[in-house]
């Protein structure tokens, strides 16, 4: 019974079950904790080894792992959400009361993703603004910072096409406000807000359209556009890194 | 011709005719002195701390998620505009630009020519090699700086946009700040040091910040001056 926790996982290890899962030996050496990271479907594209700079927390104030980690939970709240919502009118509006009323921890459950997403927004931003006080955006990382731009444009039409499923007032006004602009497009603008709304008003086709590129469209060209921007991090040779000279003299 | 055939990269005869790209001599170290710090194994160094940046975040929202409700107003009613109608508080800043500018220039021509200038900032050489921008010929360059910011600032004027003309008056005083001191050390040492991308930058954000700030808090019925703490029919 009163076997020590080391003990036991070294004897997990030992088991075939965990050897065929990592297929390495404890991570007690450098060659086996550099097979841990490249070897891992989820890690491999984090380089084998970083700067011991830019682990620090004024080096990038984790920003970037932040929103990665914020677009993981609002993936996970997000299809949590899917259960109890009809993308219909009113239907919409009635599952919003039902997460209040009915549905258990249904309240912290839109909190959550609610929360999520316009922290999600700030965080995206002052991650660019960081990078850019950092010179992060110098060569060779000229391409990730246009990934970069690319995946705050996919946020910002993420939050805001979340923004009118809840189909109250707020959320209907808000994308009326929005869409109106789209009309101030030269030529094409009535034409390209039809496109948008599925109609001339913010009505039912217009939740459908915004439902089908919340939960699938840009949610994928998120997850794409994300992978491309953290490998490219790894092949562009880590963060950028001040030498000792340029600390120095910038000081922010 | 050798040349050109080993620079096209096709049909290389590289192999056969070696180049010769760099000496070592006996006195010359391969190794270039790196400044940038000694490197740390990823896993654990990187992995633990993220696992802990990770966890705060969950309590952190967790905790926020207990006490404040997400917003839920009555059903979805064209017939009633609620006044004023807002958009979501990332998009108030171009909602202010609307109130002062056309809707072609507020809604279409500024947010894409900030979108452009986003993009194409890693591909001039002036912001990649980041000179000071009070550094040589600082005169000339604040006089050129000063009257583009003059010449924005009537611009500003005629369309009564305040709200872009105190944050945009605020940093070319800094800039002015900046290039009349003959401090040694301190913030105004550090601002001279600063290159030209970083004063547009700081402009921009000051001016986003300011916009988003006024359009959420101070924006009342007919997009009308209102205070946070004050009431008014909604």
């Amino acid at each position: 019974m009163a076997m020590p926790l080391n003990a036991v996982l070294e004897n997990l290890r030992d088991t075939r079950v965990w050897k065929s899962i990592f297929r390495r030996g404890p991570a007690n050496s450098n060659r086996t904790r550099s097979i841990a990271v490249f070897g891992n479907l989820f890690l491999h594209w984090l380089p084998v080894k970083v700067r011991e700079k830019s682990l620090r927390v004024r080096a990038a104030y984790y920003l970037g792992s932040l929103a990665l980690l914020l677009f993981i939970i609002l993936v996970v709240t997000g299809v949590l959400l899917m259960f109890y919502y009809h993308p219909a009118a009113p239907n919409a509006y009635r599952d919003m009361k039902d997460l209040r009323f009915v549905v258990s921890n249904g309240v912290f459950l839109r909190n959550m993703h609610r929360i999520g997403a316009h922290l999600m927004v700030l965080l995206v931003f002052w991650h660019m603004f960081h990078v850019f006080y950092r010179g992060g955006y110098k060569p060779p990382h000229e391409f990730n910072w246009v990934v970069g731009v690319v995946l705050l444009m996919v946020t910002l039409f993420l939050s805001y096409t979340g923004y009118l499923l809840p189909w109250d007032q707020l959320a209907f006004w808000a994308v009326t406000v929005g869409t109106n602009i789209i009309s101030a497009m030269p030529m094409i603008g009535s034409k390209v807000r039809f496109v948008a709304l599925g109609g001339n008003i913010v009505g039912e086709n217009a939740l459908l359209r915004f439902y089908v590129l919340h939960v699938v469209i840009l949610p994928l060209l998120a997850f794409l556009f994300i992978g491309v921007h953290f490998w490219r991090v790894q092949k562009d040779g880590g963060l950028t890194v001040r030498s000792r000279e340029e600390d120095g003299t910038n000081k922010d | 011709m050798e040349q050109t055939k080993i620079e096209s990269g096709f049909n290389s005869d590289a192999k056969q005719n070696p180049r010769r790209i760099v000496f070592i001599t006996r006195n010359t170290s391969a190794k270039i002195k790196d400044e940038r710090g000694p490197k740390l194994m990823t896993y654990p160094n990187l992995l633990v701390r993220e696992a802990i940046v990770f966890e705060v975040l969950v309590v952190a929202m967790v905790l926020v998620s207990l006490f404040w409700d997400a917003p839920l107003e009555q059903l979805a009613n064209p017939l009633l505009t609620p006044n004023p109608a807002k958009a979501p508080w990332y998009f108030l800043g171009l909602q202010e630009l609307l109130h002062f500018f056309p809707p072609f220039v507020a809604g279409i021509l500024i947010p894409t020519l900030v979108l452009i200038a986003l993009v194409v900032i890693p591909y001039f050489k002036v912001n990649v090699e980041d000179k000071p921008l009070l550094d040589e010929n600082a005169g000339r360059r604040v006089g050129i700086v000063l009257g583009v910011v003059v010449g924005l600032l009537i611009l500003l004027a005629v369309f009564d946009a305040w709200t872009i003309i105190v944050p945009t008056a605020a940093v070319a005083v800094l800039l002015l700040l900046a290039y009349q001191s003959k401090a040694n050390r301190g913030w105004l040492r550090v601002l001279r040091t600063k290159p030209l991308s970083w004063w547009v930058m700081t402009w921009f954000i000051a001016t986003a910040i300011c916009l988003t700030i006024v359009g959420t808090f101070f924006r009342g019925p007919g997009w009308s001056w209102v205070w946070p703490w004050g009431t008014h029919a909604v």
